[in-house]
Formats: structure tokens, sequence, C-alpha cells
């Protein structure tokens, strides 16, 4: 029941978006359709502004990605993870989430085949998932949109917020699910 | 701090399959780090493209949305919470309106919605900054919001969850709007706290007020 009302919003929400917001503006005598081909001109160049930005920070996460890094500190911050109550199956998706949406949902669909998606890690996985976005993805692409080099405190906060949301996912887990 | 985390994901990256190569005796790993680059390289520009479209779409609707009022209605309905997180930012300029909409379609999980509106955020808070290259504390704050995600409805997990044959995708729910709020609490908390160190203060304005270019 409450998942098919999650699901019927989740479909539902952008055609009523679309509907709702041409038939507002008719309502308000805007010319319509001249008015949204006036708006959509600025995609291009936006699109276009974000290309170095995302090659630069894509390329280094894929070599990351494919060295197997995430192995080697898997094995040595497990005993950490552990004390915490944080499997340590999960490492890779924390360290994941960051850097890549792709690979994060690469990852939590493995381990939730692997494991189940009921049972503690499955459940500590989609958790964690949930807390966070691709921080890097996003500071690059929206830094970059309007050609800006420093970002300041906005990696130190953003990653922070990360961290919180990992500890977070771990700790109400082990709450609820245990 | 950008500059020290993309080099060391470089440098960490090729050394660990310099090393696994070594290891295994083969050349393996260091063959599935070149083809991982290139492919990546390749990604990323079909990411850009594939973009185009969808900023086209939300622009357009956005600029219909913006004629018409309707996005100051909503601004309105909001400025208590907005002004007091984006204090730099006069409450009714475009850039609230654009932010309000990206965090909306952030919270109802629309990743296809989300990033064209946010971009729109982002050329709207540009208009405000003083210096074209460095961030405004704005969009720091903006920033964090975005990257500690406030999904109220994480259809994409759930959608995993049935995939891989949940007893109940939807059991997560909780736990997630709880992990959510404290990781967006801590990123907004550390976005304002850090705008005030020596390292990361503005260096010009001390609170740059803006209302003139507005």
């Amino acid at each position: 029941m409450f998942q098919n009302i999650i699901e019927g919003i989740s479909a539902a929400a952008i055609p009523l978006i679309m509907l709702f917001i041409p038939l507002y503006a008719y309502y308000k005598k805007i010319k319509v359709y001249e008015v949204f081909v006036d708006g959509a001109k600025e995609g291009f160049n936006v699109a276009v502004r974000i290309m170095p930005f995302l090659v630069a920070i894509l390329v280094s996460v894929g070599i990351f990605r494919a060295s197997g890094a995430l192995t080697y500190i898997t094995v040595l911050l497990a005993p950490i993870t552990n004390l915490i109550g944080m499997p340590p199956e999960t490492i890779p998706m924390a360290f994941m989430m960051p850097l890549s949406g792709s690979g994060a949902i690469g990852v939590m669909s493995d381990l939730l085949n692997t494991y189940g998606p009921d049972s503690f890690i499955g459940l500590v996985t989609s958790s964690m998932m949930g807390s966070t976005e691709t921080t890097f993805y996003i500071l690059a692409v929206y830094l970059g949109s309007v050609g800006i080099k420093k970002g300041r405190h906005a990696l130190p906060a953003s990653l922070a917020g990360n961290v919180a949301g990992i500890l977070a996912a771990v700790l109400i887990s082990n709450i609820v699910f245990r | 701090m950008i500059n020290i985390v993309w080099l060391g994901l470089i440098v960490i990256g090729i050394s660990v399959a310099i090393i696994n190569s070594i290891l295994n005796g083969d050349l393996e790993p260091l063959r599935e780090v070149t083809s991982s680059a290139f492919n990546m390289s390749k990604t990323s520009i079909e990411l850009a493209i594939g973009l185009i479209g969808l900023m086209m779409l939300w622009l357009g609707l956005m600029k219909l949305a913006e004629e018409s009022g309707l996005i100051n209605i909503i601004a309105r309905l909001l400025r208590p919470i907005m002004v007091r997180l984006f204090p730099d930012v006069p409450a009714d300029h475009p850039a609230m309106g654009a932010m309000i909409m990206n965090i909306s379609a952030n919270m109802l999980g629309l990743a296809n919605a989300a990033t064209p509106l946010g971009l729109k955020a982002m050329l709207e808070l540009q208009k405000l900054n003083k210096n074209e290259e460095t961030a405004t504390n704005a969009m720091v704050t903006f920033l964090a919001l975005n990257s500690s995600s406030v999904t109220i409805i994480p259809s994409t997990i759930i959608g995993i969850r049935v995939a891989t044959g949940s007893a109940d995708p939807a059991r997560v729910i909780g736990t997630i709007l709880f992990a959510t709020t404290c990781s967006t609490i801590v990123a907004i908390t550390l976005a304002k706290l850090l705008s005030k160190m020596k390292r990361y203060r503005l260096s010009d304005a001390i609170s740059e007020p803006n209302q003139q270019k507005a």
C-alpha cells in the first residue's frame, strides 16, 4: 500500500509538473510556446561548459575505481568500522557514494544480490545509499557550469555531510534492524 | 582541496594498479586502468550531450513558471526558510525560485529534473557574484544542500530493493530519512561555519550584500 503510493507519486510527478506549468502560464496570458523556446536557448551553452570539468572528475574516479584500490582500503579500515557496528562489506559503498553515482548503484546491487536486500548488510547499504549524493559530480558540474574555479569550503562542508550521513545510517540501522 | 583529492585519486589508482600487476605477474590491472580512463572521458561527453535536451526542457518550463509568476508564489511560501539559509540572496531574486525548484525536485527524487534546475540556480547565483571565479557563500550552502541529499522519496533505492527480491522494499525509508537529515544538518552547519574561517573567507567584501545588482 505505502509502496504503491510512493511509486504513484514518482510516476505522476513529472507529467503533472509538465501539465501544470504551461497551463498556469497560459491562464496568465503568457505566449507559452515562444517563452518556452526562449528559456530553452540557454541549455546548450551550459552543457558545453561543464564538459572539461566532467572529463577531469570522471576520469580520475574511473582510474581509482578500476585499480582495485577499494579492496585495500576495505582491509585497512575493517578493524575500525567493526567497532561502530559497520559491516566491512559496506566500506566500498561508503567510498563510492561521493565519487560515482553509477558506481554506488553497482556496488549496492551487488551487495543486495550477494547478501539479500533484507539482511543486515542489505539494510545498512540501502540506508547509506539514501543519505548522500554524488558530491564530486555535483561540485564539478555545478561550479563548472558557471566557470568557478575556487570552490572555497564547498568540498570540505559537503564531504563532512557525506561522512555524517554514512555514520548516521550505520548508527540508526544498528538500533532499528539489529 | 579539490586539487589534492583529484591528484590523490589518480596517484592511488595508478600505484595500486602497478602493484597489483607486479604481484599477480600479469598486465591486466594496468590495462583496466587505461580502458577505464578512456571510457570515462567518452562517458563524460555523452552525459553532457544527454544533458542538453534535459536542460532545454527544464529551462523552458522554468521560464514559463517565472514569467507567469508561479515561481514567486512558491518562493513567497518558503521565504522564511530560504532567507535564513541564503542571507546574501535578495528574497525576490530569481535565484531563490530556481533553488526552491531544485530542492523540491531533489526531495521528490526526480534526478533528471534536479540537475538542470540546480544549474539554472547556479546561473542566477553567479549574477550576484562579484568575483566570478570564486564561489559565494550562497553557492557553497546550496552545494552542501545538494550533495547531502534531501530525498524523501528514494525511488531508485526502492527500485533496486524490489529488483533484488526484497520482502519489504520500503522498510528503509525511516532510516534513510534519519541519515539524510543528519547529513544535511552537518553539511549546512559546516558551510556556514567554515565561511568565517580565515582560509575560506571571501577576500574583498565581508558580507557582500549584493543588493545593488539585484
